[in-house]
């Protein structure tokens, strides 16, 4: 089909080319549909969370610095890992990389304009903030004391709290999700350029669709979840009340039904991003591309049929239970696959460390770390004398932090100067990227011994035998905190005085890097034609590949 | 030229991220399966509650689905399936350019997902007046009467047989109608977002400027969607009892 715009190429319009930045007004801002503005958006919101989960963190971890109980209430206590979990997994986990960098560079790697459905997009923003400011409401107006679980009968009989505002907000921010990962899903189907066939799609883009298919069918199953839940809690009849014919047993399964999907929704996206880093840094093509692409797959789907290793001393059937260790036990291959593949990756690569590459060396070696320790809980026995400890709170940090928090950051200065179009200082980038590392085992690792001697998890005051190593955790926390608060700084002052950057200052292969760092409005002046296989790195390690290497042709040419 | 972002104008084939206007249908359409495989688990839910109920006692379930308004539940699903029926005519006839036909048929849809809800209505009356509304004033009693245990099917050898109270659990009883009526009624929220659907594009189908085809489809597809929902509601609700 011959457009108009098609033709008009050779000398594309000022109005084309000019950078998705440049209009300033507020209401450019929020009436936007365009994929990276809105990627901006959930930026800006997200860290706002984060501060906010972060300084419940710090406060959790300052209470435990003693033995006794001072600095907060056993109550506050509880309001504040709830706090916690609730905003680090629905406000900033599960939307960080998915929400802010797939939004941002998704479209762009497939060669689209935007995403496939752009006021669906920024309606998932609104219904996002919406969430967001409920469940910041409910944290002001008395708080809830669940934890992030809202297990049965407590949350529905006992706690005080707005424990029904909470799940509203939890339930809108759901929707959000769902929108977000049909959308992904739809562009991936639909809109990716001439000649990207899916075998030659990114890893990352292979990630997100995992991503998004776990969104879009498990997320449903928390929002009837939280629905009876807060129909439960107001009419007093309810399925998961035992004392009535119903079952908290059941509130579990259905919870862990989403909970352990959404565990891979917080990973899977950071697995695509170091893959990008990975080649992009030792300059090499992936190892074993089609078994990389096909684990994230593997991984969705076995991720849904895991869940039960969550409630292995929940009084669930023995045999359901070795079901479900088994079934963990297979979900570790798909994983190990990927982490072998980088490290075979990395293999006689010509390998540069920028921050991006630190980020994900530290990710490669966490994950393992986590997903190690994540078989120890999958093993029915080891797990009896594991569960509800703090065993299981370093296990999930090494994973979600160690995991997830570094590859978002690494992502984040990964694509810096394509969203900025400025480059961070690199040296700053590198100490913090090393600070975050150290600040984080020093936090998590004492806490796997804790866990090991037993303390128990979600108590504000211990035993005193445990201080030594809740101090080194608390120690470290401050020093993780170094490690987050050093980007924000030099992120707004590289914004000014960062140094200019090409379309591509890592010479890295993906069609994102062929278009202009900001990219315009619409990405592409003309939709490019791939010819390629993805990570198109000479081997071995020769000059830098061409910026756009045939890209730019029409295809109608 | 490049056409101007987001025209809104109805001249405008298709929007400005997509090359052609069979891609912006063909994405509205796969868009909308999705979002109907979102609708399956959001259900998925409610029917796992249902199948635990069922297992917890089955002789509960089909107790109380015996007080259930069969007569009434299968006008109703007469009336949605033939409302179906119509919606498909309706827009074969708005891809066949006849709007004006579309519209109306579009509009009969409506009125009968209308009657469908009147119907519910009435027997949600029924149900709560025969004392069945779970929470305090539900009455245990009216489903343990001689009247209502009276020739049961008992287990799956389904030997006719009068029930003996003790074989019935009160608390199942109640779930039973807990879940009968926060099914039906998410059922009935979705339909009316249908209506709401259909009345809408039947008002748009009339105008000069039209409506695109894929919002016609999708508004379809989605009231097949709720059709095919109360399928399964039907026998797990009211036939339990009957089989």
């Amino acid at each position: 089909m011959n457009t108009p715009e098609i033709q008009a190429h050779p000398a594309p319009e000022p109005v084309a080319e000019k950078s998705y930045l440049s209009e300033h007004t507020l209401r450019s801002w929020l009436l936007t549909t365009d994929h990276k503005r809105i990627g901006i958006l959930y930026l800006l919101s997200i860290l706002l969370f984060f501060a906010i989960a972060a300084t419940a963190a710090a406060l959790i971890r300052l209470e435990l610095i003693t033995p006794k109980g001072d600095l907060l209430s056993a109550e506050m206590y509880n309001r504040m890992f709830t706090l916690h979990g609730v905003l680090m997994v629905w406000f900033f986990l599960i939307p960080s990389i998915p929400s802010v960098l797939g939004n941002f560079i998704l479209p762009i790697m497939l060669g689209a304009r935007d995403l496939a459905f752009p006021r669906l997009n920024l309606l998932s923003w609104y219904l996002f903030m919406t969430g967001g400011c409920l469940a910041l409401w409910a944290i002001l107006w008395g708080g809830v004391d669940t934890g992030w679980t809202f297990y049965t009968p407590y949350s529905t009989l006992y706690a005080n709290g707005q424990v029904i505002t909470m799940a509203t907000g939890i339930f809108i921010a759901g929707f959000s999700s769902i929108l977000t990962g049909l959308n992904f899903i739809a562009t991936t189907h639909k809109l990716r350029a001439p000649g990207l066939t899916w075998f030659r799609l990114p890893i990352f883009v292979w990630s997100l669709y995992a991503t998004s298919v776990i969104l879009v069918l498990a997320t449903p199953v928390l929002a009837i979840l939280l629905t009876l839940l807060a129909v439960e809690r107001i009419w007093g009849v309810g399925i998961f009340d035992a004392t009535r014919g119903g079952d908290p047993v059941l509130f579990q399964h259905l919870f862990w039904f989403y909970s352990h999907p959404a565990v891979y929704i917080m990973i899977l996206p950071g697995m695509g991003v170091v893959t990008e880093l990975v080649t992009c840094y030792s300059r090499k093509r992936l190892f074993g591309y089609n078994f990389v692409a096909g684990a994230s797959i593997a991984i969705a789907v076995f991720g849904f049929l895991v869940w039960g290793h969550h409630m292995f001393v929940s009084s669930q059937s023995p045999y359901a239970g070795m079901i479900f260790s088994l079934l963990s036990y297979i979900v570790a291959v798909p994983s190990a696959v990927k982490v072998f593949n980088w490290t075979a990756t990395l293999y006689k690569g010509s390998i540069a460390l920028d921050t991006p590459m630190l980020y994900a060396l530290g990710f490669i070696g966490l994950f393992t770390v986590g997903g190690i320790t994540g078989l120890f809980l999958a093993a029915l026995a080891v797990d009896v004398h594991l569960t509800h400890t703090y065993f299981v709170v370093a296990h999930f940090h090494y994973i979600m932090v160690g995991g997830m928090v570094l590859a978002f950051m690494g992502g984040l200065h990964y694509w810096w100067p394509k969203i900025t179009g400025r480059m961070y200082p690199e040296q700053l980038g590198r100490l913090a990227a090393i600070v975050t590392f150290i600040g984080f085992n020093l936090t998590f690792f004492p806490q796997f011994i804790l866990g090991y001697l037993g303390m128990p998890r979600r108590y504000h005051s211990y035993p005193a035998e445990f201080q030594f190593y809740n101090v080194l955790s608390t120690a470290g926390s401050s020093i993780l905190g170094v490690g987050y608060a050093m980007p924000v700084f030099y992120f707004i002052w590289s914004l000014k005085r960062g140094t200019r950057t090409g379309a591509n200052p890592w010479h890295a292969t993906g069609l994102e890097w062929t278009t202009a760092s900001p990219p315009p409005t619409y990405n592409f002046a003309v939709i490019p034609v791939v010819t390629e296989e993805a990570y198109c790195y000479p081997e071995p390690a020769g000059p830098p590949p061409k910026d756009t290497s045939g890209a730019e042709e029409d295809r109608h040419a | 030229m490049l056409k101007p972002k987001y025209s809104r104008a109805m001249h405008s084939p298709y929007e400005k991220h997509f090359e052609s206007a069979e891609q912006q249908r063909d994405t509205a359409v796969f868009g909308m399966w999705i979002f109907l495989g979102t609708e399956v688990l959001f259900f998925g839910g409610l029917f796992m509650a249902y199948t635990f109920l069922r297992w917890a006692s089955p002789v509960t379930v089909e107790v109380g689905s015996r007080h259930l308004e069969l007569p009434l539940g299968c006008i109703n699903t007469a009336i949605l399936l033939t409302s179906s029926f119509i919606l498909t005519m309706g827009i074969q006839f708005s891809e066949n350019g006849r709007p004006r036909l579309a519209a109306s048929l579009l509009a009969v849809t409506a009125v009968m997902g209308i009657a469908f809800l009147c119907i519910k209505g009435t027997e949600y009356l029924h149900v709560i007046h025969e004392g069945l509304l779970p929470g305090p004033a539900f009455r245990i009693d009216r489903v343990m009467s001689p009247d209502s245990l009276r020739a049961g099917m008992i287990g799956a050898l389904g030997q006719k047989a009068n029930l003996e109270p003790q074989n019935v659990v009160p608390t199942v009883a109640e779930l039973f109608f807990w879940l009968y009526f926060v099914m039906t009624g998410l059922h009935a929220l979705h339909l009316l977002i249908g209506i709401v659907l259909c009345l809408v594009i039947a008002v748009l189908l009339r105008r000069p400027g039209g409506v695109s085809r894929n919002a016609v489809h999708n508004t379809g597809l989605y009231w097949h969607f709720v059709d095919l929902v109360w399928i399964f509601l039907f026998p797990l609700l009211y036939l339990a009892g009957h089989w």
